[in-house]
């Protein structure tokens, strides 16, 4: 009963979305060139189907590599900082600035610095993005760690390593999740915003480039569809890996 | 008996942004091996940096301390230690919180031999079939019950606890005041016991340390001479209320609320 509802409400909601939206264009008598409709979208997905397939592939992987970067060299930022307070004092103010910066100014530098560098940009772009919020979580995880939990393991003579492995490590890991959940996103905005601004051909941002100088509208809005379809799969796939390396933080419902 | 624990003119100071802050001045403790050694001052004396000078946790700027006639200078193996925060971590069953001491301490012992050395502990503290649970699903009392057996878990010679009872409710106090004597009496070890409360002090104590207020020394050593099956009803008899009467005289000369004392 209660796994039905769990599957039963969001797809309900969905289906009301996309009625609204069908409502919209008809009420308006919107042509598909100004508005595309979601009965516009089936036509359109299957037409350029296997574009679709290979294209979608294009940014996953791309966005995934890039998470992947961000994961590896955030953590190692934030284990820099969380263990040296010298390393966070130093480093905090370039990090914030960094991520200051509106990564689409990138694009352009990042395209003429690597140039012809198609899909190293785009993972570059979307390790670029997307590491802040892991670095940030995993160096206040870490130096916010309570004395007594290194204490407990330190007069026992435990070296560093054994400490961070044991405890600092799955301590810091709801953390570590809670900001992979926003990396993921963001990743996601890092791959499409290249494929978008630096025309290569490929990847679905290309697709939806593609749609746009064709005045394909249909080809456009199922591209921006596609999208949030494999966003929504990738934030579900970090859901689940949280579920399963950090499963404990949950509170039992009671 | 040799003591176990010997601390010798110990004075430390925290460098602080207002210049040092003096938290022991010539402090002398020493524990017989196999005596329980509580310790109570007012707060902020230094209280808790003995225990982590004990442990070996950090450096005294003079003075030494002493275990098993060897010098304490870097953290040892033969130490358990229990805090007022059950420190439990979250990701191990109430089992695994157990064993995690021997992971350390004896990296090559048997899974199985680890087992059943906390399940014997935990069954000893009444938290048998809890081992498989979360350390969230049980209450504040059971948390620190399975703490103590994870500070007794590698056998150390010396248990060092710091206010271990002091966020729990009066009754469960109690309760784990009878826990601890217990476990004491199925397996000996030296215990240095920080506390605020003074009834815990002479319950579970052999020797009862009073340290002045800050920069704290040993302004008194009160032996407790109870017999050592005692029940809580023994706090109730003339003797132990002239004890409690004579530390609660101490503690106030401790803050400096003794008239005239300034």
């Amino acid at each position: 009963m209660e796994t039905a509802q769990k599957i039963a409400v969001p797809l309900l909601a969905i289906a009301l979305f996309l009625l609204a939206w069908e409502g919209l264009v008809w009420v308006n008598n919107w042509p598909n060139y100004k508005m595309a409709s979601p009965s516009d979208l089936p036509p359109a997905f299957w037409k350029f189907r296997w574009l679709f397939l290979e294209m979608g592939w294009q940014t996953l992987w791309r966005t995934v590599l890039g998470l992947g970067l961000a994961v590896l060299f955030g953590t190692l930022i934030g284990m820099v900082m969380g263990f040296s307070r010298i390393a966070r004092d130093g480093l905090y103010p370039l990090l914030v600035g960094f991520n200051a910066i509106p990564k689409a100014t990138l694009v352009p530098v990042i395209a003429l610095i690597f140039i012809g560098q198609h899909d190293f940009n785009t993972v570059l772009m979307a390790f670029l993005i997307s590491f802040f919020p892991i670095a940030v979580s995993v160096g206040i995880g870490l130096s916010t760690l309570e004395p007594e939990y290194r204490d407990i393991l330190r007069s026992l003579g435990a070296s560093r390593f054994t400490i961070f492995r044991k405890i600092a490590l799955p301590k810091t890991l709801p953390e570590f999740f809670g900001a992979l959940k926003v990396s993921v996103t963001l990743a996601f905005i890092g791959t499409n915003l290249v494929e978008i601004v630096s025309p290569h051909g490929r990847g679905l941002g290309a697709l939806f480039k593609s749609g746009e100088t064709n005045g394909d509208y249909p080809l456009m809005f199922a591209v921006l569809i596609a999208l949030a379809v494999l966003g929504i799969v990738l934030y579900y796939a970090v859901l689940v890996l949280e579920r399963i390396f950090a499963g404990w933080a949950e509170r039992p419902q009671s | 008996m040799a003591n176990l624990i010997e601390i010798k003119g110990v004075t430390h100071a925290y460098r602080t942004k207002a210049g040092p802050l003096p938290v022991l001045d010539n402090l002398n403790v020493a524990v017989p091996e196999g005596e329980f050694a509580a310790v109570v001052g007012p707060s902020g004396c230094g209280k808790s940096t003995l225990t982590r000078l004990v442990a070996g946790l950090m450096k005294p700027d003079a003075g030494e301390v002493w275990l098993h006639g060897e010098r304490v200078t870097s953290p040892r193996k033969t130490v358990g230690m229990a805090f007022q925060n059950p420190v439990m971590l979250e990701w191990r069953t109430i089992l695994e919180n157990v064993i995690l001491p021997l992971e350390i301490v004896a990296p090559r012992m048997a899974q199985k031999d680890r087992v059943d050395r906390a399940m014997h502990l935990l069954e000893m503290v009444g938290l048998k079939g809890f081992e498989a649970k979360r350390p969230s699903q049980l209450s504040g009392g059971m948390r620190q019950r399975a703490s103590l057996c994870r500070a007794i878990v590698h056998k150390p010679d010396v248990l060092i606890m710091d206010e271990p009872f002091g966020a729990l409710d009066a009754f469960t106090r109690e309760d784990l005041w009878q826990t601890m004597r217990d476990l004491r009496a199925a397996e000996p070890f030296t215990c240095v016991l920080i506390t605020h409360d003074l009834r815990e002090s002479v319950y579970l104590g052999d020797q009862v340390f009073v340290l002045s207020g800050r920069p704290a020394r040993t302004q008194m050593v009160l032996d407790v001479d109870l017999p050592a099956d005692r029940t809580l009803d023994i706090l109730f008899e003339p003797k132990a209320q002239e004890m409690l009467h004579t530390l609660r005289d101490q503690i106030r000369i401790a803050q400096g609320r003794d008239g005239g004392a300034h």
